[in-house]
């Protein structure tokens, strides 16, 4: 993976940067230490791994905008980071650059239950936000399965989904307001707790934007009151196909099931193997489909979803008749990952969405490509709203495994973007997917997006090197080639 | 002499902004023009209308996704969606006939360019939240697309959100993919008489809260109600409160009974069914209360709701004006009397700022020498103006699109 080259001039003057840097945050918010840097060169993308010229780690907004101005003064790129879980490489540091870290804004503002919200720091994490709604009976509905450990901020950042998106929708649906700095130090409030821009969507643009066009000091996320009731369905099927169906038949019925989910019999195996959830193993595919909202209805949708399932030939059909039932429903879902790690020394998760019909196709599509690259595969898959997580099993000891499940994985995204999906879900393009940007967009669609970036951050110093597989200046992309002399348009229908 | 464009291609869509970038003439971007009322007037020799892109060129039901050309009109994507029990959830407004305009004229690419949701908007999410990918042409004469047909995607920046209520002024909009959802089986809608607005918003967010799962929450005071379509309503003689329910047959029929009793413990109450309800509710999404006497400045303001009966208390207290709630009190609609000072924009505005809650006030209706006059739109702090205006530039360096429909410095 090609970063930018860094810049030495910048690597020479490090000493007094970090001066610089010390004094806007003092005592331990500057490391500098080479043993201490260690511990961040790398997120939850663990094969990238690079050392950072120094971290930061203000605990105001006045120390962000101020650090974020002095890296202008002095161009020396910064990566903001978050909890460091991401999958993407989004948080990978820049040899040249300074990484800005959030974890010290870990502080709820405000609980506001007039308005269904809640104000937050960017480094409170995920899970937190809920906990603390908990006792009054409501939750934040996006819930990416590390939400123990990833922070709001940088689901804010990738735009993180789980497993409850079909029908609450992802962070962008979920977020009423931020409170961001520039790159050039400016302080800006986008929304509020109140719904909808008052002119441009910036934080629409800003949600999923993998930090590079601003740093994200406050979030004002929706709460949303807990459901009466939920329950939900495991159920077996003699193939993928017929689970497929399933899925697609419970959607034609109108329904929009709180979560859907779908486990391949790698999958299963692993997942029964490590936690005992009592999975079915006699089985291709597994749905766990759950229904919540208030208990009539609930009942009435258990039944017709079992119905559903027995047409498209489940050969095990179970309805969790407590809540501690639904969630062993659960469990062996929510640890597949650790699961599979199990079985394998390395395994590489993948994220690509596609049409909810076309499961049968790339998962046959992926089978064939497993016997290819000799690597094995098990599929964890949001059902509902066709977002898939492959897991390429591989040994990172092997000279060349890497790389193999590295084109293994590209191979799959580029598949995923055949059949008219996309190139992430939920995890971002970051480092990883970065190259793979050219499968799904032209040259035309790249430069327009790069252009945003060029109203936020014009001198390009914001996490450089992610999303984006060519660098272009700001000047080079604002060209434009006018014919002056008039041209006739002859065929254009004027009225 | 004023020039139209009316391009059947995309490919004559980049043609048309070509032709106004090298003929250095800004271009008036507009669907079938019904919403044309909102924003500052813009007065152009050349307009561009995206009337004749039509035609549903995808639809899966199973995929809950549809993708439409920019001028399809919204009726016939609405009648499509019925033949499979599916609707657009953010429940597209017809503003029309705000304008004079005959109603089921709207395009879908105007709903979208303008980001217009319905009562249904306080539970499903607005149209920037179902508008998964895009085509459009920018202000280079360049075709560009972003996002997709699947609800789940961090494959780029996400330029649909910042697309969606940009009023033409960034691209022009080829096609749309919106995502689409199923129509509920059964809807009710339950009334409560007679409380005052401050009570009414008090209701309306102990309902949001509960787990009734309620899919609108309007009020309207006495004058607003007095005009209704619906009898029930009109002839209340009182205040009327309406929260919605939709879902399964006995989801519904639960729900609005544990309705009944939450609003029986403060106020008479009554329901709604079918044909009533539905009347109720497009009356309340397509400002059918303000479309009698056009004289009258209409403003649109989001608030918390936790602000929003103080705000109006405010206005009330010194111009004359009718208004109602939508979105369980987030949104205020507000008709002021013709002869308001500056078609009340300080009132309005002020009374916004003296809350200190946030929110926003957009003029919605006003004649052209009104919206000339005042910032149809909130005005915005100087950085988060200058950011816009950046952004504006990168997709439209010459101005060639609806330039000054939404602000008045620059392009």
């Amino acid at each position: 993976m090609q970063m930018p080259e860094p810049d030495r001039q910048v690597i020479a003057a490090r000493d007094d940067l970090i001066g610089a840097l010390r004094a806007i945050v003092p005592g331990e918010g500057v490391i500098a230490d080479s043993d201490e840097l260690s511990a961040y060169e790398t997120d939850g993308l663990t094969a990238y791994k690079m050392r950072p010229m120094v971290v930061v780690l203000p605990e105001t907004t006045g120390q962000v905008a101020d650090i974020l101005k002095l890296c202008a003064d002095r161009r020396v790129k910064v990566v903001p980071r978050g909890a460091g879980t991401g999958l993407s490489g989004g948080a990978l540091p820049l040899a040249d650059g300074v990484t800005l870290g959030l974890g010290k804004f870990n502080q709820i503002l405000e609980i506001d239950y007039d308005n269904r919200c809640a104000v937050v720091q960017p480094g409170v994490t995920n899970l937190a936000i809920s906990q603390a709604v908990d006792q009054d009976g409501y939750y934040y509905a996006p819930d990416p399965s590390s939400q123990i450990a990833c922070s709001i901020g940088g689901n804010v950042a990738e735009n993180s989904g789980g497993v409850h998106c079909l029908k609450y929708g992802v962070t962008t649906n979920n977020i009423l307001g931020i409170e961001m700095v520039t790159m050039d130090g400016e302080v800006l409030r986008l929304g509020g707790r109140h719904l909808d821009a008052e002119g441009y969507d910036l934080l629409g643009i800003m949600t999923g934007s993998e930090g590079l066009l601003g740093v994200i000091t406050e979030i004002t996320v929706r709460i949303l009151t807990k459901p009466e009731t939920a329950r939900a369905l495991l159920i077996g099927f003699p193939s993928v196909e017929a689970g497929g169906a399933c899925v697609a038949g419970v959607i034609e019925a109108g329904i929009i099931p709180g979560g859907m989910e779908m486990m391949d019999k790698a999958a299963i195996h692993a997942a029964e193997d490590f936690c005992h959830a009592g999975y079915p193993l006699d089985v291709e595919s597994l749905l766990i489909v759950e229904l919540d909202g208030p208990q009539v209805e609930v009942d009435g949708l258990i039944e017709t979803v079992s119905e559903i399932a027995k047409s498209c030939g489940a050969i095990s059909v179970r309805v969790s008749e407590s809540d501690e039932e639904r969630q062993r429903f659960w469990l062996g879902r929510k640890a597949a990952f650790p699961a599979v790690g199990r079985i394998s020394p390395d395994y590489y998760c993948m994220d690509g969405t596609i049409p909810r019909k076309r499961l049968p196709d790339i998962l046959k599509a992926m089978s064939e490509l497993s016997k290819k690259y000799d690597l094995r595969v098990a599929n964890v898959f949001h059902a509902g709203d066709g977002n898939l997580h492959p897991l390429i099993l591989y040994d990172a000891n092997n000279p060349g495994e890497l790389e193999k499940t590295e084109e293994f994985g590209a191979e799959i995204l580029k598949l995923c973007v055949e059949m008219g999906g996309v190139l992430s879900g939920e995890h971002g393009i970051g480092v990883e997917k970065r190259d793979l940007m050219g499968a799904m967009f032209n040259e035309i669609d790249l430069n327009q997006q790069q252009r945003v970036k060029c109203a936020f951050d014009p001198e390009g110093l914001l996490n450089p090197g992610k999303v984006f597989p060519e660098l272009h200046r700001c000047a080079e992309l604002g060209k434009m080639h006018v014919h002056h002399g008039k041209l006739p348009f002859p065929d254009l229908p004027r009225f | 002499m004023s020039t139209q464009f009316r391009p059947t291609e995309d490919t004559q869509v980049c043609d048309v902004v070509a032709w106004a970038l090298s003929d250095g003439t800004p271009l008036e971007i507009v669907g079938h023009g019904t919403k044309s009322g909102i924003g500052r007037t813009v007065n152009l020799s050349a307009t561009l209308e995206t009337g004749d892109l039509t035609g549903i060129t995808y639809y899966e039901p199973s995929e809950l996704a549809l993708t439409a050309r920019a001028g399809t009109p919204l009726a016939d994507i609405e009648a499509k969606l019925a033949e499979n029990q599916q609707q657009l959830a953010f429940e597209p407004p017809d503003l029309g006939p705000l304008f004079g305009a005959p109603a089921g004229q709207a395009t879908i690419g105007g709903i979208v360019g303008c980001n217009l949701s319905g009562p249904r908007r306080v539970k499903a999410g607005a149209a920037r939240d179902h508008f998964l990918g895009v085509n459009a042409v920018s202000g280079r004469g360049e075709l560009f697309k972003s996002g997709g047909r699947v609800v789940k995607n961090v494959s780029g920046y996400d330029l649909c959100k910042v697309l969606a209520g940009s009023y033409g002024t960034l691209a022009v909009l080829t096609d749309v993919t919106l995502k689409v959802l199923p129509a509920p089986e059964k809807t009710r809608t339950v009334l409560a008489f007679g409380l005052d607005d401050a009570a009414a918003v008090r209701a309306m967010g102990e309902a949001a809260r509960s787990t009734l799962e309620p899919s609108a929450l309007a009020h309207m005071p006495k004058p607003v109600a007095t005009g209704s379509d619906v009898s029930y309503v009109a002839q209340a003689d009182a205040s009327v409160t309406a929260i919605r329910v939709e879902g399964t047959e006995q989801s519904v029929l639960y729900r609005c009974e544990r309705l009944r009793e939450l609003l029986g413990a403060l106020a008479s109450v009554e329901e709604l069914h079918g044909h009533n309800s539905a009347t109720l509710w497009r009356g309340i999404g397509n400002v059918g209360p303000f479309v009698a006497r056009p004289d009258r400045p209409v403003w649109r303001l989001s608030v918390p709701p936790s602000a929003a009966s103080a705000i109006v208390n405010e206005i009330d207290g010194v111009c004359e004006a009718d208004w109602y709630y939508d979105w369980a009190g987030g949104l205020i609609w507000l008709a002021v009397d013709p002869g308001t000072e500056d078609g009340g924009a300080s009132i309005v505005r002020g009374a916004l700022a003296h809350a200190g809650q946030g929110g926003h006030a957009t003029l919605v209706r006003g004649d052209a020498e009104l919206r000339a006059r005042v910032p149809v739109f909130q005005p915005q702090s100087a950085p988060l103006a200058a950011l816009s205006a950046r952004l504006k530039a990168q997709f439209d360096p010459q101005g060639v699109l609806n330039p000054g429909r939404m602000v008045t410095e620059g392009r």
